[in-house]
């Protein structure tokens, strides 16, 4: 395997589990929201977290560079306040598979907790718990195994990421190629034997991330 | 059954309207820098000849290239520099005694039109206020291999590695400095002159830094319309050709070229 293929496999991963860190740390009180909370705006919330899984990566990674490009809505005053844009660097890259996995994230954790008996919440609040802590202590720990089948089908999503990475953080050896980019050129320009094995590589972590996820959701029933 | 026979009918119907292939379809893998060109002599050479369908598949050479070698069904080929005409005339895949030159181009380097970045030579572009310059994928894009070679020979290269991007093709290059997602580009004066409102040229690369910037055209070997695409060449060639391309700056091949 080239160095370019070892550092396209490092960046997946790093790339992977940045995005699956933050899809947890904003998909899961999502989820919670939708599944357990009335509020104004409730059905567009939802809306918006479905949407990426639905929309095509390219126009997903359109509406990316015209928020985060650097004369983006939220690109021009970041670069006009600090000089420097998010654009064809390794965060781009964490942005973009963020994104289009969260929709799987959010899905199966509000199914997950959905399925959490209410009365054991309800118990929890008469015994004088929080709405917080009977989340902590209660409600997430119940929903286990279908948060863990849902951060491990994220990681999968984010490590396979294609279109709207490419859109938003470029094709660039060593900071942004990661697998599926680095298979791209690698059909591209002919060079048959580096993508024969990174498609071995991924489809075998693929695999494993299925069954994971499989294990962990039948046991989540 | 009444659902199935209406489906079956509907797919059926839905596949033969997806061919709908004519007699007489030519295409031409075209460098992208000769976009407008391909276009406009393509609508004069339609015209001229009613049942003739031209398509154009625009792409990067190098990615043009490997899509003959892997057996696209291709009439003509216009690459933006000799060395993939070379390839394929190496693996006996086009027809030799078709090739010729039809056209030189140089590389200049754009910034965004409203830039205030003072880029005027080489050197500059080593500078702090320089952050990101976008060049073709050396590995495909014939833009790129002029960029990198004239930046070898400039001795600029391995300083600029950290602050370079590299774009699919020479008009993905041009876009990213035209949206300003970067400080400066290198494409060809053509396709600088083709996005005049977004971008504007900050020097030109020596001319003894990059070898000449040579376009050869050939007609595909395994292509089935050989006469028409042959006639295609022919046009790119007449005083017709030359005229078109010289309206949209390009220059006359140099002399001897192939």
């Amino acid at each position: 395997m080239s160095p370019d293929s070892i550092s396209a496999l490092r960046l997946s991963l790093q790339v992977a589990v940045a995005a699956t860190a933050l899809n947890a740390l904003v998909g899961i009180p999502i989820a919670y929201a939708l599944a357990r909370r009335r509020f104004w705006g409730r059905s567009l919330v939802d809306l918006l977290v479905t949407l990426p899984l639905i929309l095509p990566p390219t126009v997903v990674g359109y509406y990316l560079i015209v928020l985060l490009g650097r004369r983006g809505l939220l690109g021009a005053p970041l670069y006009n306040a600090t000089g420097w844009t998010v654009a064809f660097t390794w965060y781009a890259a964490v942005i973009a598979a963020t994104v289009m996995a969260l929709p799987l994230l959010v899905r199966t954790v509000r199914a997950a907790i959905e399925s959490v008996d209410r009365d054991l919440e309800r118990a929890a609040y008469t015994l004088g718990r929080s709405e917080l802590r009977t989340v902590l202590e209660v409600t997430l720990p119940l929903a286990r195994n279908g948060i863990l089948a849902g951060l491990v089908l994220a990681f999968a999503r984010a490590l396979g990421e294609f279109g709207a990475t490419l859109m938003l953080a470029g094709n660039i050896p060593g900071r942004t190629q990661t697998v599926p980019l680095s298979i791209y050129t690698a059909v591209q320009t002919g060079e048959s034997a580096e993508a024969l094995g990174l498609v071995a590589v991924l489809t075998a972590l693929s695999c494993l991330v299925l069954i994971a996820a499989n294990r962990l959701g039948a046991r989540a029933a | 059954m009444r659902f199935m026979r209406g489906l079956v009918v509907g797919l059926v119907a839905g596949l033969l309207a997806a061919t709908g292939a004519s007699a007489q379809d030519v295409t031409l893998s075209v460098a992208v820098s000769l976009k407008e060109v391909t276009e406009e002599l393509g609508r004069t050479f339609m015209a001229a000849r009613p049942g003739v369908t031209l398509r154009y598949n625009f792409g990067a050479s190098g990615d043009l290239q490997k899509q003959i070698e892997a057996g696209a069904p291709v009439d003509v080929f216009l690459s933006a520099a000799q060395r993939q005409m070379d390839e394929l005339g190496k693996q006996n895949l086009i027809v030799g005694a078709s090739r010729r030159a039809f056209a030189r181009n140089a590389l200049t380097v754009i910034k965004p039109a409203d830039s205030r970045v003072d880029i005027t030579k080489p050197a500059d572009l080593l500078e702090a206020r320089v952050g990101r310059i976008v060049i073709g994928s050396p590995k495909s894009v014939p833009a790129g291999q002029y960029a990198e070679e004239s930046l070898r020979a400039l001795g600029l290269w391995d300083r600029l590695q950290p602050k370079l991007v590299f774009a699919e093709n020479v008009r993905q290059a041009l876009d990213y400095v035209a949206r300003g997602e970067v400080d400066a580009g290198f494409v060809y004066t053509t396709d600088a002159a083709s996005r005049a409102q977004g971008v504007k040229e900050a020097f030109r690369p020596p001319d003894d830094s990059y070898r000449p910037v040579v376009y050869p055209g050939a007609v595909v070997r395994a292509s089935k319309q050989a006469a028409i695409a042959q006639a295609f060449l022919d046009l790119l060639s007449s005083r017709q050709g030359r005229s078109v391309l010289s309206r949209f700056g390009f220059q006359p091949p140099p002399a001897g070229a192939r």
